[in-house]
């Protein structure tokens, strides 16, 4: 099927003929068509279904779709498996976060394969980079999560300035962890309600919108910007806070957590919740290790592996935190995890708050950040300086750094290599939802397709992330 | 087991009783804030005229080349503005860094921010248009 333009619809292979059906092309309209219709409706009659197997089921068996755990070996040819039904789920499906096409090979309503087919939102963006000056980089950063941009933002910008050699003031890092960790809870808070939505639970999307919404107003009054503040500069910050916004972001930590309460009056004890989620997408330590899954799908199994931890940036060894972890690795684990992390970013935030010195936002280095724009107005030499440093960008040292962080879905590293000029030779991003999407494949085996849902959403995709 | 769900349902009922948090957008517009980046217009001076030199900052910082500046010379010495100034609105990402590099404060970003068109060539905005914004 090529990709342009074609609707993705099922494709019927080969299959059986029943007697009352006149030709295969019969077979496949009346498949393809979504109706029921007389012949389609005798063939489900006489238990021959659509995926059926050849002989296997007899007319007076139980209905063919009965059997919804049965294993399939999966290395067996396709040939082998004339009545399988290749099925594309996406690349404009609403539940597959994005523009994700993922290739199931049914047998009745069972998995037997699924291969996601990425690369759909690929902007080439670490090729971009190559032709900018590192400020001129931080807009693309912004777009590779852009549902956490500024978790973005400071992977790169940490990875600058280790480059650099530069440490911003104490004020910056502060305010850094805070944005940081709003961006936590705002992805958190997308992820909760798209997950519950497509799951069948509609209400929790509006409520986690609301709050959602409330930290978007509050990136745009810092910033300017929604979606994209872009807001953390090399070398400090782009602007002070606004008059007035910690109080806002107090009150958002203090209401907060009451919120909360209502997603967990609607899904934790929910019956239907936990049916969908307990027991799925079932990860062990061994295979969060192999697939080199991080963040909240790996802490969901149990390993307590983050960042922020396990190798403390912008000060995060300061706070007084903890790393939720799960015991059963599966969907219900992970979405307690996520919710708990929410709580402990409200904390985390609350802290910094208390604790936000007052001082510059920026390094005081005039190859580095701009100078102040009432000295640009007056000063002849703050000019010239802010003259070479658009002009020219920020010289970077000739090496290269690795340095991760964690972002709201897993861990994000950026691998940054400078030749001494003011545009990286290369940059390299490891971005999490690309490592954790490769595990997908291996939790829809021998699932129900209904699950496939669940296990996109559990694993907490974003493909811009994924394809950058 | 019917516990949970009639509890959901009851905080679902109770937000019946709530305000909307809603608004109803094309008629009533959200307030954005003041730093919010909107569409970018340039500046005049308090004699009227036009505040740019024509120093090409913002063209060279723009990380989507949205910015084209044509200067020109005026008739007193050491006078210079631009003949054309155009910014291309379809390609603008609104990241604010002309505003920042602008060293005459001459280009800044409103508050506005709606771009849907018919046709794109409508986007693209010149010197008049954008001392209109």
């Amino acid at each position: 099927m090529g990709r342009g333009g074609v609707y993705p619809r099922p494709l019927i292979t080969r299959c059986k003929r029943h007697p009352k059906e006149k030709s295969l092309s019969q077979v496949k309209e009346n498949r393809t068509r979504g109706e029921i219709r007389p012949v389609l409706a005798q063939r489900y009659a006489d238990g021959w279904g659509v995926g059926a197997k050849r002989g296997r089921l007899q007319p007076s068996a139980s209905p063919p779709f009965a059997a919804t755990r049965r294993q399939v070996s999966v290395e067996k040819p396709m040939s082998q498996y004339p009545e399988r039904l290749i099925l594309n789920v996406g690349p404009q499906h609403p539940s597959t976060h994005g523009v994700l096409r993922v290739v199931v090979e049914l047998e009745g309503e069972v998995v037997v394969r699924c291969t996601p087919d990425i690369g759909y939102l690929h902007r080439g963006i670490e090729k971009l980079m190559e032709a900018r000056t590192y400020q001129q980089c931080l807009p693309l950063t912004d777009r590779i999560d852009y549902l956490a941009g500024s978790a973005n933002n400071l992977g790169f910008v940490l990875a600058v300035e280790k480059l650099l050699g530069v440490e911003v003031p104490p004020r910056a890092r502060y305010i850094r962890v805070i944005i940081a960790e709003m961006t936590r809870i705002a992805s958190h808070l997308f992820w909760l309600g798209t997950h519950a939505h497509d799951l069948g639970a509609m209400t929790p999307l509006f409520y986690a919108f609301r709050e959602r919404e409330q930290l978007m107003d509050l990136f745009e009054a810092v910033a300017g910007g929604r979606l994209f503040p872009c807001y953390f500069r090399i070398g400090g910050l782009a602007r002070d806070l606004p008059d007035g916004w910690t109080t806002e972001v107090r009150e958002f930590c203090r209401t907060f957590p009451d919120k909360m309460k209502d997603y967990e009056t609607l899904l934790t004890r929910n019956p239907i919740w936990i049916r969908r989620t307990r027991d799925v997408g079932v990860l062990t330590v061994d295979e969060v290790l192999d697939y080199g899954l991080s963040g909240p799908v790996a802490r969901g199994s149990g390993i307590a592996w983050d960042v922020r931890r396990a190798d403390p940036y912008c000060g995060y060894e300061e706070f007084d935190f903890v790393v939720p972890v799960g015991q059963n690795g599966d969907t219900y684990d992970r979405y307690l995890v996520r919710l708990e992390e929410m709580r402990q970013s409200c904390r985390i935030i609350e802290q910094a708050l208390d604790r936000l010195p007052e001082g510059d936002i920026a390094v005081d280095d005039p190859t580095i950040t701009y100078p102040k724009k009432t000295d640009v107005y007056t000063r002849i030499e703050s000019l010239i300086q802010h003259f070479l440093l658009v002009e020219e960008g920020i010289r970077v040292p000739e090496g290269e750094v690795f340095h991760h962080t964690e972002a709201p879905k897993g861990e994000l590293a950026f691998f940054i290599v400078s030749d001494g000029t003011s545009r990286p030779f290369r940059v390299r991003a490891r971005t999490p939802s690309f490592v954790n999407l490769q595990v997908l494949s291996k939790l829809a085996e021998g699932r129900l397709l209904a699950d496939l849902i669940a296990l996109i959403g559990t694993i907490d995709i974003v493909l811009a992330d994924v394809d950058r | 087991m019917i516990g949970p769900l009639l509890k959901g349902l009851g905080k679902t009922l109770e937000q019946m009783f709530r305000k909307p948090i809603t608004i109803e957008y094309p008629e009533r517009k959200r307030e954005v804030s003041e730093r919010f980046r909107g569409h970018p217009r340039l500046l005049r001076d308090e004699n009227g005229r036009i505040k740019c030199v024509a120093c090409h900052l913002c063209e060279t910082i723009c990380p989507s080349k949205a910015i084209t500046v044509e200067p020109e010379g005026g008739e007193e010495m050491h006078d210079k503005h631009p003949r054309e100034f155009i910014v291309d609105l379809a390609r603008c990402i609104f990241c604010g860094f002309c505003q920042e590099a602008c060293p005459k404060g001459a280009i800044m970003l409103n508050r506005k921010y709606e771009l849907a068109q018919y046709r794109r060539d409508v986007l693209v905005y010149h010197k008049e248009k954008l001392l209109e914004e």
